[in-house]
């Protein structure tokens, strides 16, 4: 359809070997060296296809940071659609085992619905095993259920946090359709691309010369996270209002709530 | 400079010239060349009270998902008893308002006279009407010339509306729900400011396309007066963090 409308405007000016690109002819000269203006004056109509789109993007932003024994999954808690805010207090993060919790930006009807899922296999699991699946084992899960809608996708950007077997923090991420890696930290949602650079270089050290001998501890991690989100909040207009931050230790989840600007 | 290089100017600015226009069709069609433009996403109002008037703006300007100015000036100077309030994309609304704001200058040192708002308004509405709504600038527009205190709307294909009160941008549906509950003819001066400073921040809160802090213009019989950023949001303080310096650039091969 794209190439019709060309050739439809190259008729307009005449075939010429130097017609480029869809440009006007430069050597039609009006004036001091300006092309003429003979562009058609109605606008170009090709057929356009309307369709329901099943898809819509909530926006909102789901991080999650792994450390020597302790795990941090956070995510905003603004609902969008367009240029309104549909709630200030939804729920991005579930909590699926007492040791590891899954934190989904993106469409909020198939974050609900994959959080429910999951839950549903992980109780299965514990009346069928008698035990709760490990970390690992539910980073697995979640790919796999991600692939088996290979061709009609949970439209969701997920990061998984918790500790493994050994009592070490394990973060997993995942694009779309189940492609995943195990990595210290993760950024997932609309305020990826302004917070991954600041973790990349505070978090992991990238980039510097000058490495500190001693690991950050859990309250400073807090506190990192909590200027992280504060700026993500003052540039990305899809994050805002409250952070929800669950916080993975040996002892069990903590749940802490952190105020964001609302505007 | 000769006579001719003037009139063929003349003659190319009278006429439709649309050039740009179409280079960006194709451009983005076949070349898959996309220009972002920096949009304010915008709450603007302006209310009518007993001595005059006030206009009021949000300062957040977008550039698609992104804020890219939390503290732009919405609230631009045409004359000096006329202001206007910018929406739509910003290059828009800054080149026109500059352009006219030069015209009516010029026109007052023909005439010896103030500025009149309708003036402005007319020569803002048959600019925009010429480009056919491709520049896309919203505008309320508030002055105090010697009919009285006024407002106007100009919409970007060139209608224009006078009314008592008035929100254009993305948040004015907010602030017109605002504007319509508590609005009354012959407020005082404390009462407008208060209303339309709760109009914006409808705005401000309810629509995430406007954002930032709230300014105003407060323009009576013979004075303007321009409160910038009269509402501050909290900002959180934090300790810092120290980036270590880079000495090398180390790279794996």
């Amino acid at each position: 359809a794209h190439s019709a409308e060309m050739m439809a405007m190259n008729s307009t000016f005449g075939a010429d070997a130097s017609f480029n690109a869809g440009m006007p002819n430069a050597s039609m000269q009006g004036g001091y060296g300006r092309p003429a203006a003979r562009m058609p004056t109605s606008q170009v109509e090709h057929p356009k296809e309307q369709r329901f789109s099943p898809y819509e993007n909530n926006g909102g932003t789901c991080l999650a940071l792994a450390g020597a024994d302790f795990c941090i999954v956070a995510a905003d808690s603004r609902l969008s659609a367009g240029y309104s805010i549909l709630s200030r207090t939804t729920t991005k993060v579930g909590q699926l085992t007492s040791k590891c919790c899954i934190a989904s930006s993106g469409c909020n009807a198939d974050q609900v619905t994959l959080h429910k899922l999951l839950k549903f296999k992980l109780q299965m699991y514990q009346h069928q095993h008698g035990k709760e699946l490990a970390t690992p084992g539910i980073g697995q899960m979640l790919a796999t259920t991600l692939y088996g809608r290979r061709f009609f996708p949970y439209y969701t950007f997920n990061v998984v946090g918790g500790l493994d077997e050994n009592g070490e923090g394990c973060v997993f991420s995942y694009d779309a359709i189940g492609c995943f890696e195990r990595l210290k930290y993760t950024v997932s949602g609309t305020g990826q691309a302004l917070i991954e650079p600041l973790l990349d270089n505070l978090v992991d050290y990238k980039n510097t010369d000058k490495k500190p001998t001693v690991a950050r501890s859990l309250e400073e991690t807090l506190e990192l996270i909590k200027d992280i989100f504060a700026s993500a909040g003052e540039r990305d207009i899809y994050t805002g209002d409250f952070v929800d931050i669950h916080i993975i230790t040996k002892d069990g989840t903590r749940y802490e709530q952190f105020a964001l600007k609302k505007d | 400079m000769t006579l001719i290089h003037l009139d063929d100017d003349y003659l190319i600015w009278r006429s439709f010239d649309f050039q740009n226009y179409w280079r960006n069709e194709i451009l983005s069609i076949q070349k898959k060349i996309f220009f972002s433009i920096k949009k304010t996403g915008t709450t603007i109002a302006g209310i009518i009270f007993k001595e005059g008037l006030i206009l009021a703006s949000d300062t957040r300007a977008t550039n698609e998902e992104i804020s890219c100015d939390l503290n732009c000036e919405k609230i631009h100077y045409l004359a000096p008893n006329i202001c206007c309030c910018g929406a739509g994309t910003s290059a828009d609304t800054e080149s026109v308002t500059k352009s006219v704001s030069n015209h009516l200058e010029l026109q007052r040192l023909s005439t010896g006279r103030e500025s009149r708002v309708q003036s402005s308004v007319s020569i803002i509405q048959r600019m925009l009407f010429q480009f056919n709504g491709l520049i896309s600038a919203a505008l309320i527009i508030g002055g105090y010339d010697f009919l009285g205190a006024h407002i106007y709307s100009i919409h970007p294909h060139g209608s224009t509306e006078n009314l008592p009160f008035i929100a254009m941008g993305s948040g004015s549906l907010a602030s017109t729900a605002i504007l319509e509950k508590f609005f009354n003819n012959n407020m005082d001066i404390n009462s407008a400011k208060n209303i339309i400073k709760e109009a914006v921040l409808a705005g401000i809160y309810n629509d995430i396309g406007s954002g930032g802090n709230v300014d105003f213009c407060i323009i009576k019989k013979k004075t303007l007066e321009f409160e910038r950023n009269e509402k501050k949001q909290n900002f959180k303080k934090t300790s810092g963090y120290f980036f270590h310096k880079k000495d090398s650039i180390r790279i794996r091969i």
